[in-house]
C-alpha cells in the first residue's frame, strides 16, 4: 500500500485549489486543446458532491444548460484545471446533494451562507 | 529479449502529459541474480536463471541452499529462466529495474486470479438463454445443445462446457512503462495486468 502512495505522490503534482465543497458555486477553468492551440473555459455551476480521498479526489459539478442539467467530475489534481474560483457558499445540511436531480427551477435553489 | 521477475503491488492512475488519467499498475521488480547460466554445451539450450525474493535459510533444502550458495547469494523464492540477455551476464550478477526506459512496451506474464467452478457464461462468454418469459423457468445461464443426435452420438473433443476457471498463465503484451523508480525497484506499466496483488509476474522487453 505504501508503495502505491509513494507512486501517487510522485507522478500527481499537487495544487493548491480554494477550499469549497457540496452546495458552493464554483467557476472551473478548464483547459481544452484543439489542435496545437490551448484555450480555456469556465464551466459553472453547483458543487454536489467531493469524492474519495488523496491524490484521486473528484468532484462533481452540477448546471442547467439550456433546461438539460449536466454533470462533470473533474479529478482535483487534473493537470488541465488552470484556476478553481468559488463564486458563492451555500448552506446545505448533507454533504452529497443528489436530490438535487430531481429538482428544477425555484425549488433547486440553495441559499448563499456568509463566510 | 531480456526480462525480470517482480511482485504485483496494485492498482492507481497518473496522469500523462496531456493531461489524461491513465490507469496503471505498480510492479515491484527485482533486483534479480544470476543463479545459473544455460549453455548449448551442457543444456542444449541457451538462458539465463534469475532469482528474485528474499527466503531465510532454514526453509531452504540443501540442494537449493548449494545452488545459491554456487552463484554466491542469499536463498531466494522465485527462480526463472529467461532467454539469452542482450547484455552477456555471468554467475552473481544483478538484474534490476535500469533495464528498462520510461516508454518501452513491455510483455507482462502472470497467473489469472482463481475463480473455482463455474458456469459457461462467466467461463466462456456465452450469452445464456436471454429470456425469463416465454415458458422458460429455469435455464437462464445454462449452455444449450452439445450437438446433433444420431451423428456424430458423441460430444466433440473441446465442447466448451463449465467448469474450473482462473488460475491459468496468462501472458498481456504490449504494456507501455510508464515510470521507472530504480531506487524504490519500482516498475509503472500502463493497464491491468494478471493475478493478484503480491503475486509474481515476470516482465518481458
Amino acid at each position: 500500500m505504501d508503495l502505491i502512495k509513494f507512486v501517487e505522490e510522485q507522478a500527481v503534482t499537487k495544487k493548491e485549489s480554494p477550499s469549497f465543497k457540496a452546495g458552493d458555486t464554483i467557476s472551473v477553468h478548464y483547459k481544452i486543446r484543439e489542435g496545437n492551440k490551448e484555450r480555456i473555459q469556465i464551466y459553472q455551476g453547483v458543487v454536489i458532491q467531493r469524492n474519495s480521498v488523496g491524490n484521486n479526489e473528484t468532484f462533481t459539478v452540477r448546471k442547467m444548460s439550456n433546461g438539460v442539467g449536466v454533470e462533470r467530475i473533474f479529478p482535483i489534481n487534473s493537470p488541465n484545471i488552470d484556476k478553481i474560483e468559488v463564486n458563492s457558499h451555500g448552506k446545505v445540511r448533507r454533504a452529497k446533494l443528489f436530490y438535487l436531480r430531481a429538482l428544477t427551477g425555484k425549488a433547486a435553489r440553495i441559499k448563499t451562507r456568509r463566510v | 529479449m531480456s526480462g525480470i521477475i517482480g511482485k504485483k503491488v496494485g492498482m492507481t492512475s497518473i496522469f500523462d502529459a496531456d493531461g489524461k488519467n491513465i490507469p496503471c499498475t505498480v510492479i515491484e521488480a527485482g533486483p534479480c541474480v544470476v543463479t545459473q547460466l544455460r549453455t548449448v554445451d551442457t543444456d542444449g539450450y541457451e538462458a539465463v536463471q534469475l532469482a528474485f525474493d528474499e527466503k531465510k535459510e532454514k526453509n531452504t533444502s540443501g540442494p537449493l541452499k548449494g545452488h545459491f550458495a554456487k552463484a554466491g547469494t542469499t536463498p531466494k523464492r522465485k527462480l526463472v529462466e529467461f532467454d539469452t540477455f542482450e547484455n552477456a551476464k555471468s554467475l552473481g550478477d544483478t538484474v534490476t529495474v535500469e533495464i528498462f526506459a520510461e516508454g518501452d512496451f513491455v510483455d507482462v506474464v502472470g497467473t489469472s486470479k482463481g475463480k473455482g467452478f463455474q458456469g459457461v457464461v462467466k467461463r466462456h462468454g456465452f450469452s445464456g438463454v436471454g429470456m425469463q418469459t416465454h415458458g422458460q423457468h429455469n435455464r437462464l445461464r445454462a449452455p444449450g445443445s452439445l450437438g446433433a443426435s444420431s451423428w456424430p452420438s458423441k460430444v466433440f473433443k473441446g465442447m466448451r462446457m463449465a467448469g474450473r476457471t482462473g488460475g491459468d498463465r496468462v501472458k498481456i503484451q504490449n504494456l507501455q512503462v510508464l515510470k521507472v523508480y530504480t531506487e524504490q525497484n519500482l516498475l509503472v506499466v500502463s493497464g491491468s495486468i494478471p493475478g493478484a496483488k503480491g503475486s509474481y509476474v515476470i516482465v518481458d522487453k
